[in-house]
């Protein structure tokens, strides 16, 4: 038994040791990695349906796809942490078995995850010890620590070694992931939508990484669910839709629309019409407002606006510049310091969030989950998280039961909500689904003020575009929407006047005719525009 | 380890069933490890409390206050409301029908002084529930904590009752009460020790707490707090209104259940061991071998009771030590809450 154990362990990394990309000639352009006929399947579902993918060196590979396309799964394979039921795999044209992400590893793949793995409590260059065999994890020595700023130089991953993970932003923290993968010996590094937790900025630095990675002969595939991704930065881009390989095109070949309809099996909206609305009276003002942060620092700096009916105003901004305090505190979620908040006339300055809620706002709030359902409870139960109260859905002490039932299954069917049915749970939803929940809920009391924060956030196209038409339905329909987004295109697309904060002020508010890009762009970094 | 998708609906009553069996699985290794033959212990433990007249009355006597607990639990485990104390809400119920027994109305009639004691017994396990409501809703102070040392404040108040001033007069100096004036007498079914009004009652708190919880706007209101206290508090739901009538039901439920203990059959107050035995712990295996259901309760509460009487009837027979039911109760109560974990997570070893 003993020999047959040291046998195994002497044969597994010579064969491995044979085939490593991080040792081995491959020239740009030649196929770091083939899988062939790959098929997966879960209980219920075809994850991976005979599916093609192949990584050059050298490019930047999108493997695009609605949420549930399969996007994961694939490349969950190709990292050893799923076993395909199907299907080849070939690391630089010769057949490998990746059993462990450890196997994918020595043949030199790596993966950073959408949630990371890293430990908080230790340091950059810890963490990095403990994934590379051969470094002692505490105290690590000085050699790694300059062999860490080596690599950050090379690629532009600015982070310190010696700072703690805890300490680090999430971009930073990505960072740390990639710098693992690379210094493990990655040559085809794998990024399951990175972008998702990145602010612009963050977002550029990254993609400006990976261009130069790829330059120096690494194979990148970019996991993404956004076009503009696919076309920005990538070589070539792999589409999936239901568990299969839709096409291979390169970013030249084809526009936008095309790809979302390979995507999502139809036509989508990229343009939204926005016919000229009937302007009407003010429906939120805010006059002087200050407020501020959890940490105690004024984060909402003397800012005024108002929103009349009709009309979308929309707030852009680079995360964490007061977006969030100032919708928080208009809704009564933080203390306002100074100033005044007015809806239809009525002062609502601290008030309780039910009283605010109560007339006639609709809230999308930015974190959905944690603040937008009651996850254990049905989608029905749900749906009435604000009506509840009221006759017909309850009288004085009980519910209406059959009432709601009716009423849910309504909505359900109105908003298109894909649910097993209105009594399932409603943390079992996707994300889209979940947003649908929360905007049938809140459009189907005709609001007379809507505050989106963040309303298509980590959506994938279809959701994102019901979304967007819902929103532009109600400003027809006369209401006054306050839209806080970090997506340019959103606001260019829905807003009728952008205001741009920084720092807690407004920088400045473009008028529908003077909106551009590249203003928002600069004022973005805190420019006052000179007009 | 991550999140797994939905459960099927069978997992769920799988869940608690092979949870009991493991528990009784492991409990048996340790059996045969002392030389007792497991199978032969749980057929006569199973003898002692489902198989004869005797037995199956004995084993619903204990059935009582453990549903009517259990039942309290599920609506404060349903809002998420961590209560620990039901031991200290049952007697504090124990202790106020005692008070209306002997010193209230001692000579009332029973259809005055019966109501009476349900009356104030729930009103003072209420109260005593409502002490950490209030702590929890005002002062955001933990319950697990205040519910816990409520329990003890509980027992040192019926050990000082029954030693200094309410100690029997004819009693010989033992420390207990005076009987009850036989007006205050739970009525029994004949033969047996089965209080009725109080099985009644307990029976009614499983369907009313079903009720409340799924037909109600305050229930509702509950499981919308139990569920995502931030949701609720955008939804106007006020957590104060939810935390204080959760426990003030929850606790007034035990207090019920400590009313029948001392009316229906000691009848009389005495030592807090001998009035409860820990109905208000066993109860939280109740709620959550129910997984939460309050209708469940009353099948999980029969079964908690007969293993009770099963522990009690096998300990003289196999001269075990007193310990051995609690032990089993602490199995399952890790079995069931491993099983609930493996139903919620897929742990992954790489
Ligand atoms: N571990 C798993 N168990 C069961 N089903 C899964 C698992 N992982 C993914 N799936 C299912 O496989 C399909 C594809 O999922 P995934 O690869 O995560 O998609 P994508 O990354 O493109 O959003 C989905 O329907 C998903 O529910
Ligand atoms: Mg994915």
């Amino acid at each position: 038994m003993k020999l047959l154990s040291l046998r195994s362990v002497l044969e597994k990394p010579m064969v491995i040791e044979e085939i490593s990309l991080s040792e081995m000639q491959v020239e740009l352009g030649e196929p770091l990695v083939q899988m062939r006929g790959i098929v997966k399947i879960f209980p219920g579902v075809v994850a991976n349906d005979n599916v093609d993918f192949d990584l050059y060196a050298g490019e930047v590979h999108a493997l695009l796809g609605e949420n549930g396309a399969g996007k994961t799964t694939l490349m969950n394979i190709l990292f050893g942490l799923y076993s395909p039921d199907e299907g080849e795999i070939y690391v630089a044209g010769k057949k490998v078995e990746i059993r462990s992400p450890r196997d994918a590893i020595r043949y030199g793949i790596g993966m950073v995850h959408q949630h990371f793995k890293l430990i908080p409590t230790l340091t950059v260059a810890e963490n990095i010890a403990l994934s590379l065999a051969n470094a002692p994890a505490i105290n690590p020595s000085k050699h790694l620590v300059e062999e860490i700023e080596r690599y950050s130089k090379r690629y532009g991953l600015e982070v310190d070694p010696s700072a703690y993970v805890w300490q680090l932003s999430v971009g930073e923290r990505q960072r740390v992931e990639i710098l693992k993968a690379l210094m493990g010996g990655a040559r085809a590094l794998i990024l399951d939508e990175p972008t998702t937790v990145l602010t612009p900025d963050e977002r550029d630095e990254l993609f400006k990484t990976l261009r130069r990675m790829a330059d120096e002969g690494c194979g990148i595939v970019l996991i993404t669910h956004k076009l503009e991704e696919a076309l920005s930065v990538c070589d070539r881009i792999t589409v999936m839709r239901n568990g299969r390989v839709v096409a291979t095109v390169r970013p030249n070949e084809v526009v936008a629309a095309d790809l979302a309809k390979m995507m999502v099996g139809r036509d989508v909206l990229l343009n939204y019409e926005k016919p000229p609305s009937e302007i009407g009276e003010v429906v939120l003002r805010v006059e002087g407002l200050r407020v501020l942060g959890d940490r105690g620092l004024v984060s909402v700096d003397g800012v005024s606006f108002d929103i009349r009916s009709g009309e979308v105003f929309g707030i852009a901004g680079v995360a964490g510049n007061g977006q969030s305090e100032l919708v928080e505190a208009i809704v009564g979620l933080r203390k306002v310091e100074s100033g005044r908040v007015e809806i239809l006339g009525r002062d609502v300055t601290n008030q309780p969030t039910s009283r605010v809620l109560g007339l006639g706002v609709a809230y999308i709030p930015e974190h959905r989950i944690e603040r937008g359902i009651a996850p254990d409870l049905s989608v029905v139960e749900n749906l009435i998280l604000k009506s509840y109260r009221n006759p017909p859905f309850s009288g004085r002490l009980a519910m209406n039961t059959d009432y709601v039932r009716e009423w849910g299954k309504r909505l359900v069917e109105e908003y298109e909500v894909v649910t097993p049915s209105i009594d399932a749970p409603v943390k079992l939803l996707s994300g889209g689904n979940i947003q649908r929940v929360i905007i049938a809920r809140e459009f189907s009391q005709e609001p007379k003020l809507i505050i989106a924060s963040h309303p298509t956030y980590g959506l994938d196209v279809a959701a994102t575009e019901y979304v967007r038409k819902k929103l532009l339905e109600q400003r027809r329909r006369g209401a006054a929407i306050l839209l806080v987004s970090e997506d340019l295109e959103e606001l260019l697309a829905l807003s009728d006047r952008i205001a741009v904060m920084y720092r807690g002020r407004f920088v400045g508010v473009l008028e529908a005719d003077e909106i551009t890009l590249d203003r928002i762009r600069v004022m973005m970094a805190g420019e006052e525009e000179a007009s | 380890m991550e999140k797994k998708e939905a459960p099927p609906k069978w997992m769920e009553v799988l869940v608690p069933l092979v949870s009991v069996a493991s528990a009784l699985l492991i409990a048996g290794f340790f059996l045969a490890l002392q030389g007792i033959p497991p199978l032969e212990l749980y057929s006569k433990m199973l003898a002692g409390s489902f198989a004869s007249y005797h037995g199956i009355s004995y084993t619903i006597v204990k059935t009582i206050p453990l549903l009517l607990c259990g039942a309290g639990l599920v609506l404060a485990f349903k809002a998420n409301i961590w209560n620990i104390g039901a031991e200290g809400q049952l007697l504090m119920g124990a202790v106020a029908a005692t008070w209306v027994a002997l010193y209230a109305m001692p000579s009332a009639p029973s259809y005055l002084v019966i109501p009476a004691m349900f009356a104030f017994g729930f009103i003072a396990g209420a109260l005593w529930g409502l002490v950490p409501g209030y702590l929890k809703s005002k002062l955001a102070v933990n319950e697990i904590i205040t519910t816990l040392m409520m329990n003890y404040i509980a027992i040192k108040l019926v050990e000082y009752l029954i030693y200094g001033p309410w100690r029997g007069e004819e009693e010989w100096g033992f420390p207990i009460t005076d009987k009850f004036p036989e007006a205050a007498w739970l009525p029994r079914i004949p033969g047996t020790s089965v209080h009725i009004p109080t099985l009644i009652l307990a029976l009614l708190s499983a369907a009313l707490v079903y009720l409340l919880l799924y037909k109600t706007k305050v229930g509702y209101e509950a499981r919308v707090y139990g569920s995502n206290p931030e949701a609720a508090r955008y939804a106007g739901i006020s957590s104060e209104k939810v935390i204080l009538l959760v426990m003030a039901i929850s606790g007034g439920l035990a207090g019920l259940a400590g009313v029948g203990e001392v009316a229906g059959i000691h009848r009389r107050l005495r030592y807090p061991w001998s009035i409860s035995c820990g109905y208000g712990f066993a109860a939280i295996i109740v709620a959550f071998l129910a997984r939460l259901n309050p209708l469940a309760a009353i099948i999980s509460a029969i079964f908690l009771g007969g293993l009770f009487v099963g522990g009690d009837a096998v300990q003289m027979a196999f001269g075990l030590p007193v310990g051995v039911v609690n032990m089993f109760n602490g199995l399952m109560l890790l079995c069931l809450v491993s099983g609930e974990f493996a139903l919620k997570y897929r742990v992954r070893v790489k």
